[in-house]
């Protein structure tokens, strides 16, 4: 397809928007003094404004552009979109969370754009060097944010496991990569897939190689046995960083993994790889459930359920059809507002109380009935449970993965969802069935919380995880008309 | 149609209503529940008189596509069997709420709000005519059940909560695997996934046995639990006794009876091969439920408890009788959910008269009730006696009728489980017998049981229409019978039709080759 130069600008106005955004960011940080106010208002219109153009570009024909390097289209612009949702939602929590503990930097805001810019780049790529420059991008934004809170050590912490564990799985990703273009000769996911078709000389050194790039994607999107990170991290890193790494960083490494398999799955070995695959799935669901069930944190508890949802998702890449991605790509949405929203309740009551204790939840239903019942709608549709949004996922989900033949791993997503009812009924049991002791009930009342923004953020979230449980046609019609071309 | 989507919808429109009255307008937002638990009533009674009950099918249907990519739909409609339920439902939940008003007394938006989301959830099962809007309406209800035990509940409130909720959800994911993959099967010719049951009715016994057992099991674990059968009933006396008594009225009520009509609309109607192939395995069990349970009620000091054993006991006879699979069984098991649901239901109400007035469960703290309570004793006895299954009151007509199937049941060919299940019928009779007698008779001795008031205005309000439909019933069977007599014919004429058409019937597996003949039978024949 001939493309000039002009339209394939425009075809990639999106991703050239939030690269202008973020670099411009910078200056705007450097040339006004305390400019906490205007970079924060600068990201969030920004990130508005790129959401806005994607979701324009979402009924686009897919396109390859900039000789191969970038895709275009619906696809790339689904996600444009879920990462602009994300981005905004966690800066609407974060001005207030940070205020809070006297650490609103402006780079904070500009971290966020070069975030989204990374994530963005993952979900635009045509070709392997691009997914791993959007993924360092994102990645290394990570692992400052992770590490914002400069005078916590868990936060410090945090920002050092992930960023020695990180290091070694991009030097994973680029081993991987090399070996396949060794064997194919290309990095251009098209020329791949031709080059493969022929057949390749070096079938061994292909499937190691494929075989390094799921490990170092499988770390990205924390999935067994690639998880180790997540539990300290997660716990770490300032609550609304947390949020937006578990769901908008999940996103964007299953952007990039669902094309990267659809290119190297085909071929003498689909049937090695999809099983490879699917036992990461199947592990990872399990682990991830079982471990939670022994945590005392609702941090780490979220942390390893994140495990355990990658490996849900998964099953989406396992399935291989366009049924499967595009129940993939719908589960990445609902995920984005549960996950995202339980961070935000979490956020806030760190905010009321000054620690992260588990304390808080005691008896919250009493002190704040509204944010409970938020917190118990994540928690019901991270279950899995009608009509919220996880539960249309996962039916989805499973939809998809017998269709494709793997009813096993269906059984274990099933068996693993039993588990992991325990866990999420157990914060409901703090939150609602739990009394606090006479002295103590007064103490929440005390002081009062004014969410401010992260209001708003709790309050779209909540509507996102309903809509998309009741009305999921709204985006199953979308997701499948992308999944199929 | 209307009528259908006011019982389906206002319960819901209520509990959302309830949500943006002040918090201390106690009043207003018991009235408010009363109100609308009172008009769905009425609702679903407009809706009887215009069911013609003369029809076997589905009426009132709405078919209305949710998702097509999936082919989920919004498909509703009642037949013979789910009309009686439905009725059941709308009478049960405006006595629940008005037994509510004095008990409940913390959180009271919350409480109402979780009652009718509760009723709208019950309601949604009994009519879903997809399977994937019963699984949605089926967990729906999962939500409230869990937070009125665990918020309103007794003293050990959170053990029985997440017990019930864990044991439920284990068999409802299973199920909904079974769906999936029965949905593959709902288009033999394309293989598009459905979720319409009204065409997977009909492909349902097509399917190869040794897919469809599987497909059985799965349902019938998810609907024994709910029912519950032995040995997965322990969860319900742990539910039963922390439940607030309104709770317990419902779950005896009508929460139960979503597994037993589960397992007449799905398994029986979907697979009646396996049915067949599988139906003494499940009538042993309910045989062992019925004895077991009649045991263990009779060992309890606990009155609640006593009537939650007796439960596990009575609902063995409801499976039975769905197993007998021929019209008298089925047809007691259909009366035997509503009668069950009316003399358990005024059973635990009375229990929460009793422990209004002393809080305390314990049989020997009562005695001679009588003397200071005669309409509670009358009322009380009723209700015993109707669970005992006293010829002239309901519990009688539904117990004849599923022991008479069992009986004569080809598909059973023995008498035996007729002949111990009637134990079952003595043994409740002992120990009913045995909580009146301790509860009501005797001598007055305790000083705190001297000045018990009788039952309030209210109360008799909640007791006495439950106690008029329990004579209605005994003494005019035939008018409740003729409802759901047509649908349960068909479906006995259906499992009956394809036992004839399979010589090998209950072994022999329909491969894919003779599901195809007798697709092409079908279309040779229609009807």
């Amino acid at each position: 397809m001939e493309h000039d130069f002009a339209s394939e600008l425009l075809a990639a106005l999106p991703l050239l928007l939030i690269s202008f955004l973020a670099i411009s960011s910078i200056v705007v940080d450097a040339l006004v003094k305390n400019s906490q106010e205007i970079t924060f208002r600068y990201a969030l219109f920004g990130l508005m404004a790129v959401g806005v153009v994607a979701a324009l570009s979402i009924f686009d024909e897919r396109a390859v552009i900039f000789s191969g390097m970038i895709t275009t289209g619906g696809y790339a612009s689904y996600f444009d979109v879920l990462f602009a949702l994300g981005g905004v939602l966690t800066l609407l929590a974060a001005r207030p969370y940070l205020r809070s503990r006297n650490y609103e930097l402006d780079e904070f805001y500009s971290l966020m754009l070069y975030a989204v810019a990374g994530m963005m780049l993952m979900a635009h790529a045509n070709h392997l060097l691009i997914v791993f420059i959007g993924i360092e991008i994102m990645s290394i934004v990570f692992y400052v944010l992770s590490g914002y809170l400069r005078s916590s050590t868990f936060s410090v912490e945090a920002a050092l496991k992930y960023f020695l564990l990180g290091a070694f799985a991009s030097g994973f990703l680029v081993y991987g990569m090399a070996l396949v273009y060794g064997a194919s000769g290309t990095m251009e996911y098209g020329a791949i897939q031709e080059s493969l078709a022929q057949g390749t000389e070096f079938p061994t050194l292909l499937l190691i190689g494929i075989g390094l790039i799921i490990v170092g994607l499988s770390f990205k999107v924390a999935a067994f046995p690639f998880h180790l990170w997540v539990p300290d991290v997660y716990q770490g890193a300032p609550t609304v960083v947390t949020g937006f790494m578990s769901t908008a960083g999940k996103a964007a490494a299953f952007a990039a993994f669902i094309p990267v398999m659809d290119v190297l799955m085909p071929g003498q070995d689909a049937i090695t790889i999809q099983t490879l695959l699917a036992i990461i799935a199947g592990a990872s669901m399990l682990y991830g459930n079982i471990a939670a069930v022994a945590q005392t944190k609702v941090k780490r508890m979220l942390a390893y359920s994140s495990v355990a949802h990658a490996g849900y998702i998964m099953m989406g890449i396992v399935a291989g059809s366009p049924q499967g991605k595009s129940a993939a790509m719908f589960y990445l949405a609902s995920y984005l507002f549960m996950q995202l929203g339980a961070f935000v309740v979490i956020g806030l009551l760190e905010r009321e109380n000054n620690s992260d204790s588990d304390e808080v939840y005691t008896g919250l239903a009493r002190r704040h009935p509204v944010m409970a019942a938020m917190m118990a709608v994540f928690m019901f549709s991270l279950t899995g449970i009608p009509p919220l949004a996880g539960f249309f996922g996962k039916y989805y989900l499973f939809v998809a993965t017998i269709e494709a033949g793997y009813t096993w791993l269906t059984i274990v997503g099933v068996i693993s969802s039993v588990v992991s009812v325990y866990f999420y009924l157990g914060l409901v049991v703090t939150m609602y069935f739990r009394e606090t002791e006479g002295a103590d009930s007064s103490v929440g009342e005390a002081h009062s919380l004014k969410p401010g923004l992260a209001g708003l953020s709790l309050l779209f979230t909540t509507i996102g995880v309903f809509l998309l449980g009741i009305l999921p046609f709204l985006v199953v019609k979308v997701t499948d008309a992308l999944a199929g071309s | 149609m209307a009528a259908l989507l006011t019982t389906l919808f206002l319960p819901l429109l209520g509990a959302f209503a309830l949500l943006f009255i002040d918090k201390t307008a106690l009043r207003g937002i018991k009235v408010t529940a009363l109100a609308i638990s009172l008009l769905t009533f009425l609702a679903s009674v407009v809706l009887f008189m215009q069911f013609d009950q003369s029809e076997a099918g589905f009426q009132f249907v709405i078919n209305q596509t949710w998702i097509s990519s999936l082919d989920a739909g919004f498909r509703i409609g009642v037949d013979g069997m789910s009309m009686l339920l439905l009725l059941l439902t709308t009478l049960i939940m405006p006595v629940a709420i008005l037994t509510s008003f004095n008990s409940i007394k913390k959180n009271d938006k919350l409480y109402y709000a979780m009652l009718l989301l509760l009723q709208a959830g019950m309601t949604g099962v009994f009519v879903a005519l997809d399977t994937f809007l019963f699984y949605v309406f089926w967990e729906v209800i999962l939500i409230p059940m869990y937070f009125i035990i665990g918020v309103w509940g007794g003293k050990n409130r959170i053990y029985a909560a997440v017990k019930f909720f864990i044991y439920t959800m284990a068999g409802s994911l299973l199920m909904l695997l079974a769906i999936i993959w029965l949905g593959f099967h709902g288009d033999p010719q394309s293989g598009k996934f459905t979720a319409d049951l009204m065409a997977l009715r009909d492909v349902g016994p097509r399917i190869p046995f040794d897919i469809q057992q599987w497909l059985f099991l799965a349902f019938a674990l998810s609907f024994a639990i709910k029912v519950p059968l032995f040995p997965v009933h322990t969860w319900l006396p742990d539910a039963h006794v922390q439940a607030p008594t309104a709770g317990s009225v419902i779950l005896a009520g009508v929460m139960l009876k979503l597994g037993t009509y589960g397992l007449i609309r799905f398994n029986l109607e979907l697979f009646p091969q396996s049915s067949h192939y599988y139906a003494d395995f499940f009538c042993i069990l309910s045989v062992i439920g019925i004895i077991y349970g009649a045991l263990v009620a009779m060992a309890q000091s606990d009155i609640k408890k006593l009537v939650a054993y007796s439960s596990v006991s009575h609902m063995g006879f409801i499976v039975l009788g769905i197993f007998s699979m021929n019209s008298e069984g089925l047809q007691g098991a259909i009366i035997q959910m509503v009668n069950h649901g009316l003399s358990t239901g005024m059973l635990f109400l009375c229990v929460g008269v009793l422990y209004e007035r002393r809080h305390t469960r314990e049989l020997k703290d009562y005695g001679g009730v009588m003397s200071v309570m005669p309409k509670f004793g009358i009322l009380f006895g009723i209700a015993m006696l109707a669970s005992v299954g006293l010829p002239g009151l309901n519990g009688f007509v539904g117990e004849f009728l599923t022991l008479l199937g069992a009986y004569t049941s080809p598909a059973l060919d023995t008498p035996w489980y007729a002949v111990l299940s009637a134990s079952g019928v003595i043994l409740a009779a002992v120990y009913l017998l045995k909580m009146y007698n301790g509860v009501v008779f005797g001598v007055n001795d305790k000083a705190e049981n001297q000045s018990l008031p009788d039952l309030t205005r209210s109360e008799m309000w909640q007791l006495v229409p439950l106690a008029v439909c329990c004579f209605w019933i005994g003494l005019f069977p035939a008018g409740f019978l003729k409802v759901s007599a047509p649908s349960t014919a068909a479906l006995v004429n259906k499992i009956e039709g394809l036992r004839a058409d399979d010589h090998n019937y209950g072994q022999e597996l329909l491969l894919p080759d003779a599901a195809e003949a007798l697709a092409e039978q079908g279309a040779a024949h229609p009807d």
